[in-house]
């Protein structure tokens, strides 16, 4: 297919402004790299294996972001009055990355817990409504990926974005509820501690930024791409419209 | 909400009922099923102390395993001769839609819940405390509500179309942890078991009544774009 | 026969049944209407030939709203297909592969679900069934245990007692014997004699010619009038 002026200035998803903060992510994460790993302190309890926090931590807050903007955007979808698909692509962009964040929660806490206190798993409040949240999310996507005009994918997956998030708070204090009736000592505390290192706060701190803007570098890149897909597939439809036409041959066909 | 829609909501689900009170489907199939699943547990739990003290949850996950079944069932009979197309073709009002399939479901479920419980009884030995009664009850029909609602929602989009009946496990489980561990608590609460009493599970009721307005409302507003294909 | 006309707005009666301009209507991307034409009247019987394949039964489709329009105008009875859709209910009825009906109930049962949804008495379920030739002793049988025939003219009947102006049957005489498609037909031009617009894809071409007024060809998604 030869490809015409509009293709040739589209071929890729990066931009200035892409690249501008793509660079700065990288800088961030390197500075995350030195903070988390050299500069700040080994725990006192934990050792080094308290730096697993300063991805584990981020990654949560991500995810959850995630899927914020996955409902916010649902709901300007839904509610907005031109129905504007380009808010169902960054919905489902978010979607996807959030769920990747998840996942590396879920891994990063396991790791945490297995080095620390020899258990992979803790059925504290936030790993658990995590991996529930994590499920939930998956299905989201699965509802993504059904066939459909792309306007009844987008409502219908806007309509299960909007539940899913309504979901979060419900499965939160049920769990946080249900874990703070057994009062027993939970060994793996995923809340900080008050008297937390200030050089560690400050990593912390620091991972948080930086997986922010991996994030939204993420984000960018991906609802492009999702657009550039549906170009394609509208592209494709026309030609389809045109081959379909011509199965009738000279004879037939009104239009 | 118009007397209109309610009427048309209540034709629905008599219609569902009627159908289920002709084809016994949930009192030949549905019920004999979650009883053995009731009686497996406590092959896999053995009969000590362990059974009678995790009763109140196994009787919520009989009843959440059981519940899969019965929405498949209850939009089965829609997609079988394709009914949820004429009803859709005839523009019939999506929020009586669900609100009727989601009322039958309700019953259905409370049916199930009652036999359970009784089971329970019997099987793993609880006793219901005289004081617990209201608070049993209430969790019961709270639960059942939200199971009903979240049943509807998903029900109808796994009916939708071909290869999408296995979503619905997918979809139904994660969301419905904060019924079982409701419901399961409140039960616990009514029952005594671990010397828990009977205030502190009405929390529990709260929770499980937020959960079935907030999906049931929900459910409503978006039922006609969860059924398109 | 109830009168199937105590629905509609004044307005909108001098609106034709169907009017298609253009009209694209894709399945998962494929364009299975390629750019349709078609412009049907009020109480026309229309036959819809062509062969697999070709879009008859996408064409009924999006005239029942199940599928959307992707390009193109189409209005049906008088209302925007792409817009709210609201003011057709009950007015149109879908007959395809499946009959839409309740196996487990009887064909009364299934008649009197549909009465009430839209309002309808005991004397328009009555006269439905005696159209269909389903009264007497059939009207207390389950849908189950009736033959192909009997729940095609029980779907039938479900698009009378629901006063449809607007029949799109889909294979109407796939499956039935001879004396079935006959019943079948006698019930179409009673419908039609009291105002209903009925559009019917077929393969039985001799049959349904003899029943319809005016035929269209359709063929790789788009229209090509015979005489």
């Amino acid at each position: 297919m030869t490809p015409s002026p509009q293709t040739s200035t589209r071929r890729a998803t990066g931009t200035r402004a892409t690249r501008v903060l793509g660079i700065v992510t990288l800088v961030m994460l390197g500075w995350l790299g030195l903070f988390g790993l050299v500069l700040s302190p080994a725990d006192v309890d934990q050792g080094d294996a308290v730096r697993i926090m300063y991805v584990h931590v981020p990654t949560v807050w991500l995810a959850y972001l995630a899927f914020i903007v996955t409902a916010v955007c649902s709901a300007l979808y839904l509610f907005g009055k031109r129905h504007s698909l380009g808010f169902d692509r960054v919905a489902g962009a978010s979607a996807e990355i959030g769920v990747v964040f998840m996942a590396l929660t879920l891994i990063s806490g396991s790791l945490w817990g297995r080095i620390t206190w020899g258990v992979y798993w803790q059925w504290d409040a936030r790993l658990t409504t995590t991996a529930l949240l994590f499920v939930t999310y998956i299905g989201y996507l699965a509802v993504r990926g059904l066939d459909g005009t792309r306007e009844r994918r987008a409502r219908r997956s806007a309509v299960i974005g909007l539940l899913a998030v309504v979901e979060i708070p419900l499965v939160h204090w049920s769990v946080r509820l249900w874990r703070s009736l057994h009062q027993e000592a939970t060994i793996l505390d995923t809340d900080l501690d008050v008297d937390i290192d200030g050089l560690m706060l400050f990593s912390l701190f620091v991972g948080v930024v930086a997986f922010t803007l991996l994030f939204v570098w993420l984000l960018l890149h991906r609802s492009r791409t999702i657009a550039l897909d549906d170009l394609l597939a509208d592209r494709g439809i026309d030609r389809a419209i045109a081959e379909r036409r011509a199965e009738v041959g000279p004879s037939g066909g009104s239009s | 909400m118009s007397p209109g829609r309610i009427r048309l909501a209540r034709r629905l689900a008599a219609k569902d009922l009627l159908i289920e009170r002709r084809s016994r489907v949930l009192v030949n199939q549905v019920l004999p099923f979650s009883g053995l699943v009731m009686v497996v547990f406590a092959f896999a739990l053995g009969t000590g102390g362990v059974l009678e003290r995790a009763a109140p949850g196994l009787v919520w996950l009989a009843v959440l395993f059981s519940s899969l079944s019965t929405v498949q069932r209850s939009f089965g009979l829609e997609t079988a001769d394709g009914a949820m197309e004429s009803l859709r073709v005839a523009g019939v009002d999506p929020i009586a839609l669900f609100l009727g399939k989601a009322a039958a479901l309700a019953i259905e479920l409370l049916v199930l819940v009652t036999v359970l419980l009784g089971l329970a009884v019997v099987l793993y030995g609880t006793e219901p405390r005289a004081e617990g009664i209201v608070l049993l009850v209430t969790t019961a029909i709270s639960a059942t509500l939200g199971l009903a609602a979240l049943g509807t929602i998903y029900g109808g989009l796994a009916a939708g179309g071909s290869g999408r009946e296995t979503l619905l496990p997918l979809l139904v489980l994660p969301v419905a942890a904060p019924v079982l561990i409701g419901a399961t608590r409140g039960v616990e609460a009514a029952l005594g078991t671990d010397r828990t009493a009977v205030s502190e599970g009405w929390p529990w009721v709260g929770l499980l009544l937020v959960f079935a307005v907030a999906i049931g409302v929900g459910g409503a507003l978006a039922f006609g774009s969860l059924i398109e294909d | 026969m109830s009168d199937p006309a105590t629905n509609p707005t004044p307005a909108d009666r001098s609106a034709p049944a169907v009017d298609l301009r253009g009209v694209i209507a894709l399945l998962g991307g494929f364009p299975a209407l390629s750019g349709i034409d078609l412009r049907v009247e009020r109480g026309e019987i229309v036959l819809v030939a062509g062969p697999n394949g070709a879009g008859k039964s996408t064409l009924l489709n999006v005239c029942a709203g199940l599928v959307p329009v992707a390009r193109g105008h189409a209005e049906v009875l008088g209302t925007d297909l792409r817009g709210d859709r609201g003011a057709l209910r009950h007015r149109i009825g879908l007959l395809g592969h499946r009959n839409g009906l309740y196996a487990d109930l009887t064909v009364a049962e299934n008649l009197a679900f549909w009465a009430d949804m839209v309002g309808a008495n005991e004397a328009e379920i009555a006269a439905a069934l005696t159209s269909a030739g389903l009264d007497g002793r059939l009207s207390s049988v389950r849908v189950s245990a009736l033959s192909a025939g009997q729940r095609r003219r029980t779907a039938l009947a479900v698009l009378l007692v629901r006063r449809a102006e607007l029949w799109l049957l889909d294979e109407p005489h796939a499956g039935l014997d001879p004396s079935g498609r006959d019943e079948l037909d006698d019930l179409i031009r009673l419908a039609v004699a009291s105002g209903v617009t009925v559009i019917l894809a077929s393969h039985d071409l001799e049959r349904s010619r003899a029943l319809a007024g005016r035929e269209i060809t359709v063929k790789g998604g788009t229209v090509s009038e015979a005489a």
